[in-house]
C-alpha cells in the first residue's frame, strides 16, 4: 500500500517535529536563546554540535553541557469545501543532549555528544479527513558523535568526527479513504521498526580573523537510516482475496539529510555579542518513501515526497547583562524543504519564523544553569498533497494548514 | 537564585498556557457557513428505502450510517443543526425477524468464489434485528423501505399485525407510534424546522424490477386495489403527495423535494446485456429448424386470419445465428395465440410456449438476476432446455420497451407534480433524475475517480443493482445540499465522495 516509515530511537527520547521536514533543531540551551546560532561562536561544550573545531579555543580542561526541551507543537488543519477540520493531540516532545569536551594539550581536544537532531512525533484524531495519509507517527533518532579538534595555530582550527545513528519509527495510517470492515470499522496499518542504526561522519573548521571576529563552517553527512525489519500490522482488514493483507515485515528507508552550516560571531562593546549561521540541509535527497512489504501478495507503497534543499537564517545577541547572567535573543528564518503540491500532513511544515530568547545563570564558577524559550510562528497556508492515488488515479488531499510550536529549554553547563 | 527560579518559571509557563493555533477564520467559528433562509435545527427526512440507506438487498447499520439524510445533517451541523435521529437496526448483516422467523435477507457482499471470480452473495449469519421489537419513534430518518406513496398516508402501514399479509411494513412496524399511525403523521408530529420528502420510486420500481409483472394501474384511483408491482396512477400519487408536502410544511418548515430517477440509470436494468445467447452455426441451425414452422406457417397464417399485425408477426419471428443471439422470451403484451395455435391442431404445450413467444431485441432490459437463468437448463434432466433458447425467458426477468413506456410516462406525471408543488411551496427542487442520468451516462468526475452506474465497479450503485452505495448517497445529498443551498441563500459545504465507501467485501 502507500507510505510510510521506519527509523530510531533510543528509549525515552521523542523528539517533536517543528523545523523543516522533520529536522529538529534544539541542539542545545544556549545556542537555542541565539536564534540556534553557535558555528561560530565559543562558549561552551555545545559547539561538539555547533562546530568541534572550535573546541580547542575552550578555556577549561573540561567542559560540558547537558539538557533538553518540551516541545508543545501543534497542527490544525481545516476545508472549507467540505467543512472537516482536526487538530492534532500530540505528545510532549522531548529532544535532549549531552556534551562533553575535553582539552588534551594546547592543541588538541576531544568531543563527546548525544543529540537529536532528527524526529517528529504528529498525532491527529483516528479517521480524521487525512487518515489515509497519516493517523500518527512517532519518529526518533539519536546522534552519538565522537570528534577530534586540532588547533593549527590561534587563528585556525580543524576537526573531523564519527557519528553513530540508532533510530525508531511508528507509524499509523489508513489504507485508502473508505476501505472498512464489515463494520465500518477503517482498515489501517502500522508500520513499526526499532534499533535502527547507522553511521556517518562530520568535519568542520574555525578561522579567528581576531579575538573578536570568528568564522565558521561544519558540515555533518548524510545517514540513511534502512529499517530492514520494520513490521506491518493490518487491522480491520475484510476477509477477501482482494484485500490480502496479512502481518508481513517491510523494509524501507529515510535519509537524515546532511547539512552545511557557515557563520560568523562579532564581539562588540565589551558584552555584546552578534552571531549569525546560514544552515542549509540538503533535504533533496528525500525524494520518495518507500515500504517493500515482504509479502508478495501485498502492494509496495511509493510516496513521492520531493524535498528541495532548504536554508535557515539565523542571527543571534548575547549580552552579558552582570556577574551573574548572561541574556540571549534571536530569530530565525527556516524555508520548508516541501514544495508545492507535496505537502503531507506527516511533517505539515511551511516556512517559519522563529522568536528565540533564553538566559544562563553563573551559580558558581564551575556551574551555570540555561534556560530558553522559542516560539514557532507558522503562517496560515492552503496547501496539498496531490500524489495520493486510488486505482491508479491521483486524489489529493488539500486544504488550510496553520502550525504553531512552543519549546522551552533548560540546560547546565560546567566547567572544570 | 530566586530571580532565575521566578523567570525559569514563568519561561516554563509560557509553554503550558493555550498552544493551539488558530485560524483567521475557522470553520469551526459560527457564521462561517450560512444557512440563508432556512432553519436546519431539526430535520426530518420523510421517503423509501433510498431515504432509509437501504443498500445491498438489506438496510444494516453502516448503511444507514451513510444514509443522504445522516450526510446532510452531518453537513447541517456546520449551520446550527440539531440531533438527526435515525431508527438504526440492531446489526450489520440486515436480516430481518418477525417473532424470531426470518423475514429479509441479509445483505449482498462481493465475494470470490474458488475460481476468483468475483460475485454478489447474501452474508452469512443470523440477523438479530426483530421486528416485533420496537424502536421507539419517531426519528428524525422516516424512511421506510418498499414504502409507496401512497403507504406514507396510509393508517396501519406499521402495524405488525398485518406484515404477514403485506398489509404492514415490518421496517415501520419496528417505529410507528402507533399500530394506526401513519408515516407522515409520525413525521409531522417531530414539527420539523427542514425536512426532505422523495418518495414515488416504488410506485415505478417494483413494476420496473418485476418485469412489468404488474399492472398499470393509470386511472384506478383506489390503490387499495392495487398489487404489490401494479404502478400508482399519476392522480393518486398527486393527491398523496400533495398531502404530504401540506402536512411537512404546516408548521412553516422549508424543505426539499426529490424527483424520481429513471430506472433505465440504474444497474439493475443495464448489466445483463440482452444479447446473451452464444451459439455455434451448427446449433443456431438446428435450434432455427426447430421454430420454422411457426416463423414460415404460423405467423403468415396469424397475419393472413388478421389475428397478429404483419408488424407483431416480424417482432415474434425467432431467427438464432452464429454468434451471440437474442434469447426468446415471454411478453404479456403480446397477442396471445395459444388457443388458435391450439385450434389448429398444435399441442398444448407448444401453443402453450408459442403463445406470447418472441425473441428478444435490443429495446428489451433484462435484469440483473436473469444472469443467474438465462443460458441455464430450465430442466436439469433435459440439456434441450436451455431458457433462452428452447425455453422462452419468462416475462419478469425482462422489461420490454412497452413497459419501459409506461414507467416513463408514471414517472413523467410524478416528477410533474413534484416539480409544480416544489415551486408552488417555495421548496427546493432536487432534479436526482437529471443527476443519476449523468451518472450513468458520462459518469461523474469526483476527487479521485469517476463516479458511474457501472456494476460492482462504478462506485455509485451497491450490489442490489438498484439501491446506491454509501459513496452513491454521498453524491445525492450533495445534490440536495446543492438544491438547498440555491433554493434557500444557504452555504452549507458538501462532501467529498471519495471519503465513501462503495461496496463491501468478504468472503463468507
Amino acid at each position: 500500500m502507500k507510505k510510510v516509515l521506519f527509523l530510531a530511537v533510543f528509549t525515552l527520547a521523542s523528539a517533536v517535529m517543528y523545523a523543516g521536514g522533520y529536522r529538529v533543531a534544539l541542539q542545545g540551551n544556549k545556542s537555542l536563546a541565539m536564534g540556534h546560532t553557535g558555528v561560530a561562536v565559543v562558549n561552551s561544550a555545545e559547539l561538539v554540535f555547533h562546530n568541534p573545531a572550535g573546541l580547542v579555543f575552550l578555556e577549561n580542561k573540561l567542559s560540558i553541557a547537558v539538557g533538553g526541551f518540551g516541545v508543545l507543537s501543534n497542527v490544525a488543519y481545516q476545508n472549507e469545501v467540505t467543512g472537516a477540520s482536526a487538530r492534532t493531540d500530540s505528545d510532549v516532545g522531548t529532544p535532549i543532549y549531552a556534551y562533553a569536551s575535553y582539552q588534551a594539550t594546547d592543541w588538541l581536544a576531544f568531543g563527546l555528544g548525544v543529540y537529536t537532531p532528527y524526529g517528529s512525533g504528529v498525532a491527529y484524531e483516528d479517521d480524521w479527513a487525512g487518515s489515509h495519509l497519516v493517523n500518527n507517527i512517532d519518529l526518533a533518532a539519536i546522534y552519538v558523535q565522537g570528534s577530534a579538534a586540532i588547533k593549527v595555530n590561534k587563528h585556525f582550527s580543524f576537526s573531523g568526527g564519527f557519528i553513530y545513528v540508532t533510530g525508531s519509527v511508528n507509524f499509523n495510517r489508513n489504507l485508502s479513504r473508505s476501505l472498512t470492515d464489515l463494520d465500518g470499522n477503517r482498515s489501517e496499518v502500522t508500520i513499526d521498526a526499532s534499533g535502527v542504526s547507522n553511521t556517518g561522519w562530520t568535519v568542520s573548521a574555525m578561522f579567528n580573523v581576531s579575538e573578536k571576529f570568528r568564522l565558521g563552517a561544519t558540515y555533518r553527512s548524510l545517514i540513511k537510516l534502512e529499517a530492514d525489519e520494520a513490521t506491518a500490522d493490518f487491522e480491520n482488514i475484510p476477509n477477501s482475496p482482494a484485500t490480502p493483507f496479512a502481518d508481513t515485515n517491510a523494509t524501507a528507508e529515510l535519509p537524515l539529510p546532511a547539512e552545511m552550516t557557515v557563520g560568523l560571531s562579532y564581539e562588540f562593546c565589551d558584552k555584546w555579542l552578534f552571531a549569525f549561521d546560514l544552515n542549509t540541509t540538503f533535504w533533496g535527497e528525500y525524494e520518495s518513501l518507500d515500504i517493500d512489504f515482504e509479502n508478495p501478495a501485498i502492494p509496495d507503497s511509493f510516496n513521492a515526497r520531493n524535498y528541495k534543499n532548504s536554508s535557515t537564517y539565523r542571527f543571534g545577541l548575547q549580552y552579558e547583562a552582570s556577574k551573574n547572567f548572561t541574556l540571549r535573543g534571536g530569530y530565525y528564518f527556516d524555508e520548508s524543504p516541501v514544495q508545492a503540491g507535496f505537502f503531507a500532513p506527516e511533517t505539515p511544515r511551511n516556512d517559519s519564523n522563529n522568536y528565540t530568547a533564553g538566559l544562563t545563570f553563573n551559580v558558581s564558577e564551575r556551574l551555570q544553569i540555561d534556560a530558553s524559550f522559542l516560539y514557532v510562528h507558522f503562517k496560515e497556508i492552503n496547501a496539498s498533497y496531490d500524489s495520493y492515488t486510488e486505482s491508479g488515479v491521483t486524489a489529493p488531499f488539500g486544504g488550510t494548514y496553520k502550525s504553531n510550536a512552543f519549546v522551552p529549554g533548560l540546560g547546565l553547563t560546567y566547567k572544570l | 537564585m530566586k530571580n532565575y527560579i521566578k523567570i525559569t518559571a514563568a519561561i516554563v509557563a509560557l509553554g503550558f498556557i493555550s498552544c493551539d493555533p488558530e485560524f483567521e477564520t475557522s470553520v469551526e467559528d459560527a457564521g462561517f457557513y450560512e444557512s440563508g433562509t432556512a432553519d436546519f435545527s431539526n430535520y426530518v427526512a420523510v421517503g423509501n428505502s433510498l431515504t432509509a440507506g437501504y443498500a445491498d438487498g438489506a438496510l444494516y447499520i453502516t448503511g444507514q450510517e451513510n444514509s443522504y439524510p445522516n450526510i446532510m445533517a452531518s453537513q447541517f451541523t456546520f449551520v446550527e443543526g440539531g440531533e438527526f435521529t435515525q431508527p438504526l437496526v440492531d446489526d450489520n448483516l440486515g436480516g430481518l425477524l418477525l417473532g424470531g422467523t426470518q423475514i429479509a435477507e441479509n445483505r449482498f457482499v462481493l465475494a470470490f468464489d474458488a475460481d476468483g471470480n468475483p460475485g454478489p452473495v447474501r452474508l452469512e449469519g443470523a440477523p438479530t434485528t426483530d421486528v416485533a421489537t420496537s424502536a421507539t419513534g419517531p426519528f428524525n430518518n422516516m424512511g421506510v423501505p418498499g414504502a409507496k406513496s401512497f403507504h406514507l398516508n396510509a393508517p396501519g402501514y406499521g402495524n405488525a399485525a398485518g406484515i404477514p399479509t403485506g398489509a404492514a411494513n415490518p421496517y415501520y412496524a419496528r417505529f410507528a407510534t402507533s399500530a394506526n399511525a401513519t408515516v407522515i403523521a409520525d413525521a409531522a408530529s417531530l414539527n420539523p424546522t427542514f425536512f426532505s420528502l422523495w418518495i414515488g420510486n416504488n410506485d415505478i420500481l417494483s413494476y420496473a424490477t418485476s418485469g412489468g409483472a404488474g399492472v398499470d394501474q393509470t386511472g384506478n384511483l383506489d390503490p387499495s386495489t392495487y398489487g404489490p408491482n401494479d404502478i400508482t396512477d399519476p392522480n393518486v400519487f398527486a393527491s398523496v403527495y400533495s398531502g404530504q408536502v401540506a402536512a411537512l410544511t404546516s408548521g412553516g418548515a422549508k424543505g426539499a423535494l426529490i424527483n424520481i430517477a429513471d430506472v433505465t440509470s440504474i444497474p439493475y436494468f443495464t448489466t445483463v446485456p440482452v444479447q446473451s445467447i452464444p451459439l455455434d452455426a451448427a446449433t443456431a441451425d438446428l435450434v432455427n429448424g426447430q421454430f420454422g414452422l411457426y416463423n414460415t406457417v404460423a405467423l403468415p397464417g396469424l397475419v393472413g386470419a388478421g389475428i397478429i399485425t404483419q408488424e407483431e408477426a416480424d417482432l415474434r419471428a425467432v431467427n438464432f445465428q452464429a454468434g451471440v443471439n437474442f434469447p426468446i422470451m415471454t411478453d404479456d403484451d403480446l397477442t396471445d395465440v395459444t388457443a388458435i395455435l391450439m385450434a389448429q391442431g398444435v399441442p398444448a404445450e407448444t401453443a402453450a410456449l408459442l403463445g406470447q413467444l418472441r425473441q428478444a431485441n435490443d429495446t428489451d432490459l433484462v435484469v440483473l438476476t436473469a444472469s443467474g437463468v438465462l443460458g441455464t437448463l430450465a430442466d436439469p434432466a433435459n440439456p434441450l432446455s436451455i431458457i433462452g433458447v428452447a425455453v422462452p425467458l419468462a416475462d419478469q426477468f425482462v422489461l420490454t420497451s412497452t413497459e419501459q413506456g409506461r414507467v416513463a410516462a408514471a414517472a413523467g406525471a410524478y416528477n410533474a407534480v413534484i416539480e409544480g408543488l416544489a415551486a408552488a411551496n417555495e421548496l427546493a427542487f432536487v432534479d436526482a433524475k437529471a443527476a443519476l442520468a449523468e451518472v450513468a451516462a458520462t459518469g461523474v468526475p469526483y476527487n479521485g475517480g469517476v463516479l458511474t452506474s457501472q456494476f460492482v465497479t462504478g462506485g455509485a450503485f451497491s450490489l442490489d443493482g438498484v439501491h446506491p452505495s454509501p459513496r452513491g448517497y454521498a453524491f445525492t445529498a450533495n445534490a440536495i445540499i446543492t438544491a438547498i443551498n440555491a433554493q434557500y441563500g444557504a452555504t452549507v459545504p458538501t462532501v467529498d465522495i471519495g471519503n465513501y465507501a462503495t461496496i463491501t467485501l468478504a468472503n463468507n
